[in-house]
């Protein structure tokens, strides 16, 4: 990037350094960092809304429709997240594709699975076989940002299924007593007390999704784990005009400190809001403050 | 070849007894079945020696970082923030490079860049930091009086620590003791996808799941048998830890007896 950069050999250790950090592949890492941002930012609310409409079915006073919510919480919590990671990402590649190949060619008339493959026409195929690279990559990147939200939404039913149950029942039942229907005492009662019950459980969430983002990678994203086994790998002078030796370690620690240093900046942030948030509530939080206030 | 003797051959393949060749082509569901029943040894495996010895330094960590001196609370602190504050992913990749590193300056470190030996290591550390935390909270909530009746009966020292503090941490930490653990088994399968190499392919059960899905191209039947076998393991787990539960709240009288109430797994 810098000018004197032209013949790195020469250079001494700061500025031959400087150098190596600047360089294209580089800055793809750095933007790999975006990319893990972006992540968290589509996943959350994502995840929030899967969490909520999952409760909201399992709170359900019909039994199959609140089975089919509790189904979906139990399931994804009852088995190691990595399977379902590598699951999905499969499994939903293949449903898009199948739902299409059912549109777009019904007269088809092979089977799909032919012993190990999985064929469907070539108008049905996600994204298209002559698509440019971004839409690849964009499409892998939508396929993590789905499973994530499942998978999530499912810990997040779980917290919010738990806040509404915590929301107190007189509460309700005051509602009732002022002729609300079911449908307006969930909206304007139930939900925005749930909140505070829910953010605890809520923002340890948000904490085990940001240390769950480093699976971008077993997704086959080119997320900051990739970049850091890719540059930090033994480069030989016949390739780069900035050899050296096996720097993962050295990158990986790069990674572990900036992960820290992320969660222990929500863990700020959080407890900021959980203070705002029990500001004035009749529980044993927002009493405690009260009492100090005095 | 029945379904038997597709049991004789690759029922211990992960730790290398039986056939050598995976299967290539033509995949039965008893072989799925079979291979990734053998990987559970793996997983098994890191779990329980992790779990046990990780025990015992979560309650050094917990003592730690109850205590008074700044000297034994500062590592204590340092200890689990490092480890919940990071990805296990990142931890496991960091911790194979290190050792990497290490066996050129030391060789007696080159079993460490091994999955049984390394991979082992850092679930140790992480179940230790985690429990730790949970039973440092235990610690926290104990109620004074029961603290003070000891003090009254000339308990003291180590005879009250480990009589009356020990035991009613491990009875109010339980239940989520129990999460952790489960939790860690689960965690187990992450091992062979962060650096530590399968040698000869020999992985665990996450590992040969995940082969079968790549040959096959069908995740519907390989990821399932994973999941019934994970299923499984938790509820031994849950068995295990439930009657060890009763036990430590055997002097309770009966309606105040916590029930253990499992809430498992999420990433870390």
């Amino acid at each position: 990037m810098f000018s004197y950069c032209i013949d790195p050999e020469v250079l001494g250790q700061f500025r031959w350094l400087s150098c190596y950090l600047t360089t294209g592949k580089h800055f793809a890492f750095y933007g790999s960092f975006a990319t893990v941002l972006i992540l968290l930012a589509i996943t959350a609310p994502t995840a929030l809304a899967f969490g909520f409409g999952g409760a909201s079915i399992a709170r359900s006073r019909i039994g199959p429709i609140s089975w089919i919510g509790k189904g979906y919480i139990a399931i994804v919590r009852g088995v190691p997240d990595i399977a379902f990671f590598l699951f999905f990402v499969i499994a939903l590649d293949q449903a898009f594709e199948f739902a299409r190949h059912k549109v777009i060619c019904p007269e088809w008339n092979e089977p799909i699975r032919q012993g190990s493959d999985f064929i469907v026409c070539k108008a049905a195929k996600l994204p298209l076989g002559n698509a440019p690279q971004w839409i690849h990559e964009t499409y892998g990147f939508f396929l993590a940002v789905l499973t994530f939200a499942i998978v999530f939404g499912a810990f997040a039913a779980n917290v919010i299924f738990g806040a509404m149950r915590a929301v107190p029942k007189a509460q309700l039942e005051t509602a009732e007593a002022y002729g609300m229907s079911r449908r307006q005492t969930f909206w304007r009662i139930l939900v925005p007390q749930m909140w505070v019950f829910a953010l605890p459980g809520l923002s340890n969430l948000w904490m085990v999704l940001i240390k769950a983002t480093p699976l971008l990678f077993l997704l086959g994203v080119e997320d900051i784990v990739y970049w850091a086994r890719e540059l930090g790998s033994t480069k030989n002078a016949k390739f780069t005009s900035y050899p050296h030796g096996d720097w993962r370690m050295q990158y990986f620690f790069f990674l572990l400190v900036f992960y820290l240093a992320f969660t222990k900046v929500s863990e700020v942030v959080l407890d900021r809001i959980m203070k705002r948030l029990t500001h004035g509530q009749a529980t044993a939080g927002g009493e405690a403050q009260r009492k100090a206030a005095v | 070849m029945s379904c038997w003797e597709t049991v004789a051959d690759y029922a211990f393949r992960s730790i290398g007894f039986g056939e050598r060749l995976l299967p290539r082509s033509d995949f039965t569901i008893c072989q799925q079945a079979t291979l990734i029943g053998s990987g559970m040894i793996w997983n098994v495996y890191f779990g329980v020696v992790a779990l046990f010895s990780g025990f015992v330094m979560a309650t050094v960590l917990a003592l730690g970082k109850a205590s008074q001196s700044f000297w034994l609370r500062k590592p204590s602190e340092w200890f689990i923030f490092l480890f919940r504050g990071s990805p296990l992913f990142i931890q496991f990749f960091f911790a194979y490079f290190l050792f990497l590193n290490l066996k050129q300056a030391v060789p007696i470190f080159s079993p460490f860049t091994a999955a049984w030996l390394g991979a082992l290591v850092v679930l140790f550390c992480n179940t230790a930091a985690y429990s730790g935390e949970i039973f440092y909270g235990a610690l926290l909530s104990i109620p004074r009086g029961d603290i003070e009746a000891a003090d009254a009966y000339g308990f003291s020292g180590m005879t009250r620590f480990r009589k009356i503090t020990w035991p009613t941490m491990l009875r109010l930490a339980w239940p989520a003791y129990t999460n952790e653990s489960i939790f860690l088994f689960h965690a187990t399968t992450l091992v062979f996808f962060s650096g530590f190499p399968a040698y000869q392919q020999k992985g665990d059960a996450l590992y040969y799941a995940n082969y079968f899905a790549d040959k096959t191209f069908n995740p519907f039947v390989p990821y399932p048998i994973l999941a019934g076998y994970f299923i499984m393991l938790s509820l031994i787990i849950i068995g295990f830890f439930g009657l060890m539960n009763k036990r430590l709240n055997r002097h309770l009288p009966q309606e105040e007896r916590r029930k253990l109430r499992i809430r498992p797994n999420m990433i870390r």
